[in-house]
């Protein structure tokens, strides 16, 4: 017995004789002989439910996470989720949905992708968003593609302040399209380096990339310079963007960006060790018959009632094929649903919030750290809500005395650039108290 | 039931929040006393500020145009939509899981590498493969992957020269996608009409320029590719890779293997043969697996295991590098781990053979009135060629809205490419024959209306919450956006 298979041997039974086979073998007699498994596959036998859960509760037990505070981010944030986010997402009829091709029987769906790309577009200040894309990192390398197939250009300029991981999934992306990725450094202060742009800036530049709040949590503050310049060379700005920072930052759309993407984790998803999380793009008018990705409109029926389709599909592999904008079928539409019930729980007050208390909770930590700590800052410039410090000891063993008192520390810089020796990002979220921020402080102080 | 006909943002009221944070416990300051007055944002987004209850509503209601699994029957053809077992989610809702960050100290997730090293070994085990790489997102970008690792290959093996991938003409729209994402131009071949490749298109296109070529198997059409190992040596033999689209993989679990066929790379879809739901078009996952010869180019990191536990090792000079932010997507793979657990070796391989059967079953219930794409018995779906001609005329769309009517999901039609008028209809072993019954009854009746009384089949539906739905006018004028004006 197997509880996912209905099919009784009387059925199988009747309907061998149907079909007028003797046996299911028979059915694979399509299968040359010599290719066949001669043999049970080398996994376990059928477990019960419950015999599962208690592996799968002994497997988690192995992770020591839950009771742990979490200073960690670098694009990844531990933040309050609404109980209606899970409880919208886990009803069923959207959840065990296919994507909605059929738009009759999907109406649900559709809105869901319409009411998000809305408030997507609202968030980034842009004109159109599309359903989703894979994650942040996807986003950031589909938006280049997009610059180089508006502008024809084979060349994207990007800082090295931008998150590490999502650096090499750009490089991985565009090496095999055989576009030239150009980094540029990054100031003194860790910011977006006009000058470095300057010099490498040409007519042969497809698009730029700016990222806000930058890897180390750095506010960058020439955005409007750097736009003057990318559009001067008829090239297109590419924003990555942290989605909550924009309840109180000014959006790409207020900069004059020609594209936003960033990954929309902190928009209602859980943290699930990386994935699932959703990768959102925003773009001006004129981009969007050439954005990658499903994207739903508005219409009527018969009738000149309001319903939503699938729309531009002209631009996708079920049609194009080779010649598609991008190969992207199955996106992250759950996980957009959840960031559209996040946004909507939360509200035009809320966001800003989230977003405000976030700053303000990460500016008094770190000032009680300068007070009380021998940490010293990394970088010389306003930050948002995640900043780098460092002292004497390595990251290593700071975070280590962390973990001793049930703190996550943060992310070693030294990791991702030996030139910041010692350095800690330590994110705070709206979700962190005073005192567990004191006590955050209290730890490091023991430390001297 | 009421109707709803409402966009969230017409439901704004200012005064209303269905949720509330904590007060700050620490003293505020203004915020352009640390951060520049021009990096802030003049006005909040324009978000819509609504009660819990309007929430939760709206969203219900929404639900209640939806259709999924748990509704009925969807058998679209190329998507396996199978049930989607409870206890997946459960597991996947896990603190212990749900609550690691993915930039924790690998001594503190333990427990997610060793889930990740198992997973990794049971789906090698079933395919047939060496080693296999978790991080790709979905179907799609496994495909990106694993092309991409053909051309490391070759280039690594100074043949770059081969710059072009093999698609046969009734392939998924994703194959040629991918290839072009991964940077190689395409030769389409045509197929035999069962799908099958045409050996000599094969031998034709075959040279020192291409890199691989993409097979479905069993193919589009839902038929086992029997020339498997002559196409296999053929494409070796000319210095080119074997791709395997799994898109199909759940016909054959525990009857053969992608690996044993002499594919050199594949990938699986989580969400199709292994369980994980669509979520209404994702999220998925899509791992890639490969010959010894190619472990070495794989995305890092490798999760590897020692004596001390596992880690996280990145030291692979010749990897591609990264193709998503982290791991891939780690909930989708509690989900399909506890599947292949819960199934065991005897339920993987008693699930193919149920698949089998309910759509060989459907195929012999179904030809009296639709016309059979190729006579011999179909591994997991079947494909339809449109009604037979003595029944009536009527394109395959119209019976496909005609089906809603019926209370069920149509099937998918128009695909694969070269049938023409296709139906393509994969039930999955998760239906009962009760309601395989149903189904081809719905489908009977249609055919008898399309005869008797073709223009209620051309107006359908008629039950849905929208009538027939100006797809034409929605591109020629798009509206992607809620604004006041458009309401």
């Amino acid at each position: 017995m197997y509880p996912y298979i209905a099919n009784t041997p009387k059925d199988e039974k009747e309907m061998l004789k149907r079909i007028g086979v003797e046996s299911i073998d028979e059915l694979f007699a399509d299968i040359p002989k010599d290719l066949r498994l001669n043999r049970e596959l080398d996994l376990k036998t059928a477990m019960t439910e419950a015999e599962v859960t208690r592996h799968m509760n002994e497997l988690g037990k192995k992770n020591c996470t839950n009771e742990y505070v979490s200073f960690v981010g670098g694009g990844v944030y531990d933040r309050h989720i609404p109980s209606v986010v899970d409880h919208v997402i886990s009803r069923s009829e959207f959840y065990t949905a296919y994507t909605p091709y059929q738009p009759e029987i999907s109406q649900g769906t559709l809105q869901v992708i319409f009411e998000y790309q809305s408030l997507i577009t609202n968030l980034t200040g842009l004109d159109v968003s599309n359903a989703s894309l894979y994650d942040g990192a996807s986003a950031l390398a589909e938006a280049a593609f997009l610059a180089v197939d508006k502008t024809r250009n084979k060349e994207i300029i990007v800082p090295d302040n931008i998150h590490p991981n999502t650096m090499r999934v750009v490089e991985t992306y565009l090496r095999f399209k055989n576009i030239d990725l150009v980094v540029i450094p990054t100031s003194e202060k860790g910011t977006f380096k006009k000058t470095a742009l300057e010099e490498k800036i040409s007519k042969n530049t497809a698009g730029v990339i700016v990222q806000n709040p930058n890897f180390y949590g750095l506010v960058e503050d020439e955005i409007e310079e750097i736009v003057k310049l990318t559009h001067e060379n008829k090239a297109l700005l590419i924003m990555s963007v942290d989605p909550i920072t924009l309840g109180v930052l000014k959006s790409p759309g207020e900069y004059g960006a020609d594209i936003a993407v960033g990954d929309g984790q902190s928009l209602g998803n859980g943290l699930n060790y990386g994935g699932p999380y959703l990768g959102f793009m925003a773009a001006t008018n004129k981009l969007i018959r050439k954005m990658p990705g499903r994207i739903a409109g508005q219409t009527v029926d018969k009738d000149g009632k309001r319903g939503f389709v699938l729309t531009l599909q002209t631009r996708e592999q079920h049609i194009r094929r080779g010649k598609a904008t991008s190969n992207i079928c199955t996106n992250q539409a759950l996980n957009a649903l959840a960031a559209s019930v996040y946004l909507v729980a939360l509200g035009k007050k809320g966001i800003q919030e989230v977003a405000n208390q976030s700053a303000q909770k990460a500016h008094y930590l770190y000032q009680q750290i300068l007070e009380k700590t021998d940490f010293k800052p990394v970088f010389d410039h306003p930050f948002f809500m995640e900043f780098a410090i460092q002292s004497d000891r390595s990251a290593t063993d700071v975070k280590s005395e962390l973990l001793k008192e049930g703190f996550l520390g943060g992310i070693e810089l030294e990791q991702c650039n030996a030139k910041f020796k010692n350095g800690l990002l330590v994110a705070v979220t709206e979700k962190r108290t005073k005192e567990e921020m004191d006590q955050f402080v209290q730890v490091l102080e023991g430390l001297k | 039931m009421r109707k709803y006909d409402h966009v969230i943002f017409e439901l704004s009221n200012p005064h209303r929040r269905a949720y509330e944070i904590p007060k700050n416990d620490i003293e505020e300051v203004s915020l352009d006393s640390f951060l520049p007055k021009n990096t802030l944002r003049k006005e909040a987004p324009e978000l819509p500020q609504v009660s819990q209850v309007d929430l939760m509503r709206h969203y219900t209601n929404l639900s209640n145009k939806n259709y999924g699994v748990d509704t009925g029957f969807y058998p679209l053809g190329s998507c396996t939509m199978k049930y989607n077992p409870k206890i997946n989610e459960d597991m996947a809702r896990l603190p212990y899981f749900s609550k690691s960050h993915p930039m924790q100290d690998v001594d503190t997730v333990q427990g997610n590498l060793q889930l990740m090293d198992e997973l990794d070994q049971m789906l090698s085990e079933i395919t047939g493969m060496d080693k296999m790489t978790l991080q790709p997102i979905a179907g799609s970008h496994g495909e990106m992957t694993g092309l991409m690792l053909m051309k490391a290959y070759h280039q690594d093996n100074g043949e770059d020269h081969r710059t072009k991938i093999i698609v046969p003409d009734s392939s998924h729209g994703t194959n040629p996608a991918s290839a072009t994402m991964a940077g190689f131009d395409i030769v389409e071949i045509e197929s035999r009409e069962n799908g099958e490749v045409d050996l000599d298109a094969l031998k034709e296109a075959l040279g020192d320029d291409i890199a691989g070529l993409m097979l479905t198997n069993p193919n589009t059409l839902g038929l086992f590719e029997t020339q498997i190992t002559e196409i296999s040596a053929l494409v070796h033999e000319a210095g080119g890779l074997l791709y395997y689209d799994g898109a199909n993989m759940n016909a054959i679990m525990g009857k053969t293997r992608p690996g044993d066929m002499g594919f050199d790379i594949i990938h699986l879809n989580l969400h199709k043969t292994f369980s994980t739901p669509h979520g209404g078009g994702g999220p998925g996952s899509g791992p890639v697996g490969v010959k010894e010869r190619l472990i070495k180019y794989l995305p890092v990191p490798f999760v590897k295991k020692e004596e001390t536990g596992y880690r996280l090792d990145y030291d692979y000079p010749k990897s591609i590098g990264k193709v998503s932010n982290y791991y891939g997507n780690f909930g989708i793979y509690l989900r399909a781990y506890t599947y292949i657990l819960s199934m065991g070796r005897d339920g993987l391989k008693k699930a193919s053979e149920v698949a089998v059967l309910n759509a060989n079953y459907i195929l012999s219930s179904l030809k009296s009135h639709y016309k059979i794409a190729v006579d011999r018995h179909c591994m997991h779906e079947c494909v339809f060629a449109g009604l037979r001609k003595e029944i009536a005329e009527m394109p395959v769309v119209n019976i496909a809205k005609r089906l809603l009517d019926y209370g069920h999901h149509p099937p998918t039609v128009y695909f694969p490419l070269i049938v023409h008028e296709a139906i393509m209809i994969e039930p999955t072993e998760t239906e009962s024959k009760e309601m395989l019954d149903e189904f081809i009854e719905a489908m009977k009746a249609i055919a008898e209306e399309a005869k008797t009384d073709p223009e209620t089949v051309k107006g359908a539906p008629y039950t849905m919450p929208v009538k027939k739905l100006d797809e034409v006018g929605a591109a020629r004028n798009p509206i992607v956006r809620w604004s006041p004006k458009e309401s």
